[in-house]
């Protein structure tokens, strides 16, 4: 129990840059993601093929190779990364291929009637999205949307193998120190879970708020 | 910088990868056929279950899910022996956390196979005169096993992908095969240029044998 305690203050540490890797990570993944989605869904077939093979390439690796292809091969290019930014360069690639994926699942639920209607009154294609599509795909959109943004925070704790000190590397950097495996790894599971579950309730609060809204 | 390429050591050393790539898939074999006993137990326990059992599953479910599974691997093989006195191999301890990992998702996935089986084929089954114990076992099961085979392959897949991480406890597969190599060699853009398309082309194999699969026992309906 005194290891615990004694130990907060340092996991705390640990825990902001998880948490500001999981932040950085959740915005570029959502910028991206849904670019690449509309892409996905409307591109003509130059924009369309490239993205559907990144997406399948990428989510079909491992994220923990990804992590190790970044960190390795990124200086190679002439890029010289710190390891923060090699880390989060490879979880916001895997994380956009997820929320791409689900964009496109929320933008294709939109009848083609909506469409139809946005050019018949002159709306050009960004206004479509904007002022029909989007408004309407949100609801479909945000439930499994905060789900990918559990798995990045899942994702983050495999930062701590390429040596960044976040909320998991704390935790071992504690038992490096104390030999006390158990309640460390129980106090980070509580932490990590604490964080997780609040999005997952968020995201089932949601589900169940849209859920009633039929066509 | 000038760096050139030179595959030579990735070909000496290739049967660490191979055995890896083979122990990966035993690891992720050995996962999903344990978590399909754990998640179907689960499953109908909780199915007809009171409010506590549910809890209880309930909290496991939520639990597991909401951990990294990076930290249950530790957890249970640093942290579990450290109070339980004992220990245990770090394979053998991979091979439960993926388990217990894998049971959490599935059972959902047969609790919502065991929802989905249309009520008159139980009633139809309890009109032919077959005891509880053989609706279960020829209508039910067989069932629920058609409607939850794309989901528990694609849990395979996943749980294929999450064998590297058995890489931290130096359990010797791919992954491990893959640092092995780099650390001994320094040819680290040559292990990860053949890593990586191996675990696509292996993830796309399985893909498409368990599409084939999904054919094969596909509810035909006229």
């Amino acid at each position: 129990m005194n290891v615990m305690l004694n130990s907060l203050p340092f996991l705390m540490q640990g825990l902001l840059v998880t948490l500001r890797v999981s932040g950085i990570v959740v915005a570029a993944a959502l910028v991206l993601g849904v670019l690449f989605g509309v892409g996905l869904s409307f591109g003509p077939r130059w924009v369309a093929w490239p993205l559907r093979i990144y997406s399948d390439l990428i989510r079909g690796l491992p994220l923990l190779v990804l992590i190790f292809c970044v960190y390795y091969m990124l200086p190679l290019t002439g890029l010289n990364v710190t390891s923060f930014w090699a880390a989060v360069a490879a979880l916001a690639a895997f994380q956009s291929a997820h929320v791409a994926e689900v964009t496109r699942g929320a933008v294709q639920s939109i009848p083609p009637g909506q469409h139809e209607a946005g050019k018949s009154i002159g709306l050009t294609f960004s206004q479509r999205m904007i002022y029909v599509v989007f408004p309407q795909a949100l609801r479909r959109f945000l439930p499994p949307w905060i789900n990918t943004v559990v798995s990045t925070v899942q994702g983050s704790a495999l930062v701590s193998l390429v040596g960044i000190v976040d909320l998991m590397l704390a935790i071992q950097q504690v038992i490096g120190r104390t030999f006390k495996p158990m309640p460390m790894y129980i106090l980070g599971a509580l932490i990590y879970f604490v964080i997780n579950y609040a999005l997952s309730l968020m995201s089932r609060m949601l589900e169940a708020r849209f859920a009633y809204v039929r066509e | 910088m000038q760096y050139h390429l030179n595959y030579n050591f990735i070909w000496k050393y290739f049967d660490r990868l191979a055995w890896g790539l083979a122990l990966s898939l035993e690891l992720a074999t050995i996962g999903i056929l344990i978590g399909c006993i754990i998640g179907l137990a689960l499953a109908v326990l909780s199915h007809g279950a009171g409010r506590p059992v549910r809890f209880v599953v309930g909290a496991y479910v939520e639990f597991i899910r909401n951990v990294p599974l990076l930290l249950l691997v530790y957890l249970v093989f640093y942290g579990i022996p450290s109070v339980g006195g004992f220990a245990y191999d770090a394979t053998t301890s991979f091979t439960m956390t993926l388990a217990v990992y894998a049971g959490a998702y599935l059972v959902e996935v047969f609790r919502a196979g065991l929802d989905a089986i249309p009520k008159g084929l139980i009633d139809a089954g309890r009109a032919i005169g077959l005891t509880p114990a053989q609706r279960v076992l020829h209508v039910q099961l067989p069932t629920m096993f058609r409607i939850v085979l794309p989901s528990l392959g694609n849990a395979f897949i996943s749980l294929f992908k999450d064998t590297s991480l058995a890489t931290v406890l130096a359990v010797p597969e791919l992954m491990y095969g893959a640092n092995w190599i780099y650390t001994n060699t320094f040819r680290i853009v040559e292990v990860w240029t053949v890593v990586a398309p191996m675990y696509l082309v292996t993830g796309f194999i399985l893909l498409g044998c368990l599409r084939l699969l999904e054919r094969r026992f596909a509810i035909r309906r006229r």
